[in-house]
């Protein structure tokens, strides 16, 4: 199992801005839920508050107001229920990558040969089991990222939480490693939160997307397109996705000429 | 895959322009900058009245006497080990105390004064205090060292504490790391590559520390070398231990170099530095 539950959540920043306090609502009454094994998208423009509420689901800020639960559980600080992919991969750079790997593992308290088994099994479920003993350094960009799922995976949580992870590749690398997370997520049915600024990758990924604007669910839309979808070439040229895709750009477009 | 293949195409290419040119390895301009160095010293300063400078055949010949008399050997042995021991305390407790200062807000905001006030110390001045609480002999002359070298050690490891990523942090505390085991797994590798530079720093003031502890105390080892030729006129002989000085703070240095290329050899590799 693996439910998330956002339940009125809200959170407030102090700011000091040129000597003067100014109070930031970066998330105000968010509420939606995600479903065991389901994979929801959170996008909205910059500073909409997406980030901050994957933040407080993983544990790393907390609540001002209202909670979120896993599995009916209030989170309370990081757990090894929720994993969590970076922006910026964030490998250990005097790590290797299967080091990084078991980096995870370690602080869950797995040893022995178990601790280099799993790490290896979850390389190789990202396609990097012969770029083990490379440093960060030496992978490409498309690499780390997939070195820091593997990381996140391997201490099997519930839910996978990632922050914008595809935000700092290229176009292609991009495109090759949302087919391969859908991969994973066919292979591991974990429950999939994610936070993207990139229309087509919310549309193309995602069962759901959330929508948000000043700290605010503006509202959650249902793709209408059917899984496994094992071509994302295919699926640009259906019929849904643009016409989802077309939804979203509304919404995140009034939003930007109401601003 | 194409990325690998693209960043192994570009390196092929690197390596073939340097080919081309064939550029002067690091160590020949070394030596050659240094023969220029010691010749120009040699033609200019031997013009020069022996009491007011010298050159290095005089130095050498001086070296040499001083070595066979049993003198140098003794002297080097007497100034190395309060060397020794008071920079290897230095390392031992600045190290944790900068890791502490720059990793607890508390520990920064109460102990962080002293360590910065420490560093600008007038340390000269303070001799003369040590020496009335620890005496002329061993124990003052690494205190001297000690407090000389350990601010610098300290400090840079604070500034590194301070330079690491929070979000390095955040990846421990994602993994539910207590703070302790974030400190020593992610904030202590992090912070390595400033470590060694403090700990370089201080060689420096380490041996002006050692210098310093004996003029001020109990005049012996390479210090009182230098003050008894200098008394005598003896320019020449007094140049040796400088010299000595000197070419042992290059030698730690790189041995300083060579240890951190071997415990944090992704730092030199990050900045692309293992190309050389």
């Amino acid at each position: 199992m693996g439910e998330v539950t956002f339940a009125e959540v809200s959170k407030q920043f102090t700011l000091r801005v040129a000597g003067e306090v100014q109070h930031v609502q970066a998330l105000d009454r968010v509420s939606f839920n995600v479903r065991d094994g389901e994979i929801v998208a959170l996008i909205g423009p910059s500073g909409c508050g997406k980030t901050t509420a994957l933040r407080v689901a993983m544990g790393l800020d907390a609540a001002s107001g209202g909670r979120v639960t896993v599995d009916g559980n209030e989170v309370r600080g990081c757990g090894y229920d929720r994993g969590m992919v970076f922006q910026h991969a964030e490998l250990l750079p005097w790590l290797n990558a299967l080091q990084n790997v078991m980096f995870g593992l370690e602080m869950k308290g797995v040893r022995g040969a178990e601790l280099s088994d799993t790490a290896m099994k979850y390389l190789d479920l990202v396609g990097l089991a012969d770029s083990r003993n490379r440093r960060p350094h030496q992978l490409s960009g498309g690499m780390k990222q997939r070195v820091g799922i593997a990381r996140a995976l391997a201490i099997d949580p519930k839910v996978l939480l990632m922050d914008e992870p595809f935000g700092a590749l290229d176009a292609q690398t991009r495109e090759s490693m949302q087919t391969e997370l859908l991969d994973i997520h066919a292979r591991t049915k974990k429950t999939i939160l994610f936070v993207t600024h990139d229309l087509d990758e919310a549309v193309l990924i995602a069962d759901r997307i959330v929508v948000m604007r000043e700290g605010r669910v503006r509202e959650v839309i249902d793709v209408p397109l059917s899984r496994p979808r094992p071509d994302l070439g295919l699926v640009r040229g259906l019929r849904e996705f643009s016409e989802t895709r077309y939804r979203v750009w509304r919404l995140l477009h009034d939003a930007q000429t109401v601003q | 895959m194409t990325e690998v293949a693209n960043a192994e195409r570009k390196s092929i290419t690197h390596t073939a322009s340097s080919a081309e040119r064939r550029p002067w390895p690091r160590w020949a301009i070394t030596l050659a900058s240094i023969i220029c160095a010691l010749a120009l010293w040699e033609i200019f300063g031997r013009n020069i009245n022996p009491v007011f400078g010298s050159y290095p055949s005089a130095i050498a010949v001086a070296f040499w006497e001083l070595a066979r008399s049993g003198q140098l050997g003794s002297a080097l042995y007497d100034s190395l080990r309060p060397f020794v021991i008071g920079y290897a305390l230095a390392i031992v407790l600045g190290v944790p105390l900068g890791l502490i200062v720059g990793g607890s807000r508390a520990a920064g905001a109460a102990l962080g004064i002293y360590v910065t006030a420490g560093y600008a110390m007038p340390l000269v001045a303070l001799v003369p205090l040590l020496i009335l609480w620890l005496g002329l002999g061993f124990a003052v002359k690494v205190a001297v060292i000690f407090l000389m070298s350990v601010f610098p050690i300290c400090i840079n490891t604070w500034a590194g504490v301070m330079a690491v990523p929070k979000t390095l942090i955040e990846v421990g505390k994602s993994f539910v790391a207590p703070n302790a085991v974030i400190l020593r797994r992610i904030v202590l590798p992090a912070t390595l590559p400033y470590i060694m530079a403090g700990i370089r720093l201080a060689v420096g003031r380490a041996v002006v520390g050692m210098v310093i502890a004996e003029f001020f105390t109990t005049i012996s080892g390479l210090g009182a070398v230098i003050i008894n030729s200098a008394n005598n006129f003896d320019t020449a002989t007094m140049f040796v231990p400088i010299i000595i000085l000197m070419v042992m703070a290059i030698g730690l240095n790189w041995l300083i170099g060579w240890v951190e290329r071997r415990i944090a050899p992704w730092q030199a590799e990050i900045a692309g530095r293992d190309r050389e």
